[in-house]
């Protein structure tokens, strides 16, 4: 495992999210869950994130922060959609203001399941996006490395 | 000469958990403006009652907020029943009100969570969203659901609590609350918490009241306002004074909520010593026709509901005026004049939820 | 919360009734608007020590009608939200977003009737 994925460094953002998937999110950092043990952290700024979390579907007004968040964020990067409505738009996507889920911004790499989203699933969701990282990361440097031959 | 600067706020921040935008208009550190600025999370769900008929909108109603999110199904269905002249069961309506109070319990800590982690105090952030697991295993424990309970239906609860668990969570009540109050204790008392709360965002009783603040943000400026007491679910048999504040502060809107919690964890008591026995919920025939307006305390305030049904499956109009939305004026009005520093409190203080409040 | 009033008043009579429940210390609770057949139906409810009272004006669909954010002027939230989900048109907002306050995917989507299909039911 290179350093990376043990100390990836994880952005939240809610795109139309009901809360009760960040409060989830926010619940997986604190003591009783505790994703701290893994080495991630939770930042605020897009530039230090390796991993981006996104809750909720995407509407007209969101889709641009999200698409700009993600271009912020250095390669390699994962992204993982939590609970239903990031997924497909669930429950809201009939709604006239919602787009679907968050995979028409921007690509998804991992989709978990739930509403709300249980923080034991986001770990899972968590832990398997760093299996990918670990994966992007080899790949570019193997590029690099044929690259400069 | 001072120049204007316009500071963008948001939509992503490290304080704030959902998205907002401000735009601050500062001369130097001070705020002269603000400008707010939301739709990053606008679904437009009250449209869908043309779609989903009204007993599977509680769902939706549920989903309005995550915080609350109880209490929007709750208010849901007392609206309908209300309308169609359903009488509840007794146990059902205990139920709710005991379900009512873990999820004040439970947003109030989240809460005081996120203000601890805006003013940089990390470890007393942990601290409460520690505490507030143990109030989530017990709504777990009796519905399924950590944050979405789906315990409400039209003409009652989904589920009951039997006597064992009910027992059970008042002798943990009684476990857990010496480490609340050893927690909160530090909000109350910590030198460095008053030193960035008291005097800031002042909002007068006047002011409050002109703006139609509701809930802590109008309590803690001394208009006692609690819709608790129009005595809906089983609120008329229990005793409780709405906590009211004077100085209409950031603290006092903070020392409100602490004080909630305990009021919470003895209206629960109340509760379980007067519940009865009997079924929690009736079956619904037929479809509602009318019009009603209800009002039920959420953690961050009164929140409106209101149903026109005109005889069909699905409802005419639904509209549900969330307490964020009442109190953002009163946000914007205190952030005039305060240092920039202190947006992020002020800001807090009010406990934005904006989701509910887009809908 | 057991008596809830509803007063039926003419459009043009509305800054001078919303002015009057000002000086008598009520309380602004919220604004909405209801789709009706022909316009629009905008109720203002206002609570004063638990009495809760509905002025209620019916208008045309493209009627204009005045702001009353500057008397009450946390209205104007509301008011920027029924002209963004209605195309209500409102003058005189004290903070007006123009129409755009949540959306602008879709033009006025409450003012939209029902689909006929599922009216039947």
């Amino acid at each position: 495992m290179s350093s990376l994925s043990r100390s990836p460094w994880v952005l939240h953002y809610n795109a139309t999210s009901c809360n009760g998937c960040d409060i989830e999110v926010l619940a997986s950092l604190t003591p009783m869950y505790d994703v701290e043990r893994f080495g991630i952290l939770n930042t605020g700024n897009p530039k230090h994130a390796d991993i981006l979390l996104v809750t909720g579907s995407v509407n007209e007004k969101s889709a641009p922060v999200l698409k700009t968040l993600y271009d912020q964020m250095p390669e390699p990067k994962v992204v993982v959609a939590l609970g239903i409505c990031a997924s497909s738009g669930g429950i809201f996507a009939e709604c006239y203001n919602v787009n679907g889920g968050a995979d028409k911004v921007i690509p998804v790499d991992v989709y978990v399941p739930g509403c709300a989203v249980r923080p034991e699933a986001i770990i899972d969701g968590v832990v398997q996006a760093l299996g990918i990282l670990e994966a992007k990361y080899k790949n570019r440097r193997r590029g690099a490395v044929s690259c400069a031959r | 000469m001072t120049k204007k600067n316009i500071i963008p706020f948001g939509p992503q921040h490290p304080v704030l958990p959902e998205p907002i935008h401000l735009d601050l208009v500062t001369e130097d550190e001070k705020v002269i403006e603000a400008v707010p600025s939301i739709g990053f999370i606008h679904r437009g769900l009250e449209k869908l009652v043309d779609i989903k008929d009204f007993q599977d909108f509680v769902h939706i109603a549920e989903r309005v907020c995550g915080i609350c999110s109880y209490m929007h199904g709750m208010s849901y269905c007392q609206t309908i029943e209300q309308i169609m002249n359903i009488q509840v069961p007794e146990r059902g309506l205990w139920l709710r009100t005991i379900w009512s109070e873990f999820s004040r319990i439970h947003s109030h800590l989240l809460w005081l969570g996120l203000a601890a982690d805006a003013m940089g105090f990390e470890s007393l952030f942990m601290h409460t969203w520690r505490l507030r697991e143990y109030i989530l295993d017990i709504i777990e424990m009796t519905t399924g659901g950590r944050v979405i309970f789906g315990a409400s239906k039209v003409g009652g609860t989904r589920m009951d609590i039997n006597s064992e668990t009910l027992s059970y969570i008042i002798k943990r009540l009684k476990e857990i609350e010496p480490e609340f109050k050893e927690a909160t204790s530090v909000f109350i008392n910590d030198y460095s918490i008053q030193h960035r709360l008291r005097g800031v965002g002042v909002l007068s009783k006047k002011e409050v009241y002109e703006l139609g603040a509701v809930g802590p943000v109008a309590k803690a400026s001394g208009l006692s306002s609690d819709a608790r007491k129009y005595g809906y679910a089983m609120y008329s048999k229990i005793d409780f004074e709405p906590i009211v504040e004077e100085d209409g502060d950031c603290f006092a809107r903070c020392s409100i909520r602490v004080k909630e919690i305990f009021q919470s964890i003895d209206i629960i008591r109340q509760c379980a010593s007067q519940i009865c026995d009997g079924e929690v919920s009736v079956n619904v025939k037929g479809f509602p026709t009318g019009e009603l307006f209800t009002r039920v305390e959420q953690p961050r305030g009164e929140v409106i509901y209101y149903v026109r049904a005109n005889g069909t499956k699905f409802l005419e109009r639904f509209r549900v005026r969330t307490p964020t939305f009442a109190n953002i004026p009163p946000m914007v009005k205190a952030l005039q004049g305060c240092q920039i520093a202190d947006v992020p409190n002020i800001v807090l203080t009010i406990d934005p939820c904006i989701s509910c409040t887009e809908r | 919360m057991d008596k809830q009033e509803f007063i039926q008043i003419e459009h043009n009579s509305l800054l001078e009734k919303v002015y009057n429940f000002s000086q008598d210390g009520y309380r602004l609770v919220q604004i909405h608007c209801t789709l009706l057949d022909t316009g629009f139906e905008l109720n203002y409810s206002f609570d004063k020590d638990n009495k809760f009272v509905n002025l209620r004006i019916i208008i045309d669909k493209d009627q204009e009608i005045l702001s009353i954010s500057n008397i009450y002027w946390s209205a104007f939230l509301y008011e920027n939200e029924i002209s963004n989900l209605f195309g209500v048109k409102i003058k005189n907002i004290v903070i007006d977003f123009n129409g755009a306050l949540y959306q602008n995917s879709k033009k006025a989507p409450f003012a939209e009737p029902k689909p006929a299909s599922e009216k039947k039911e």
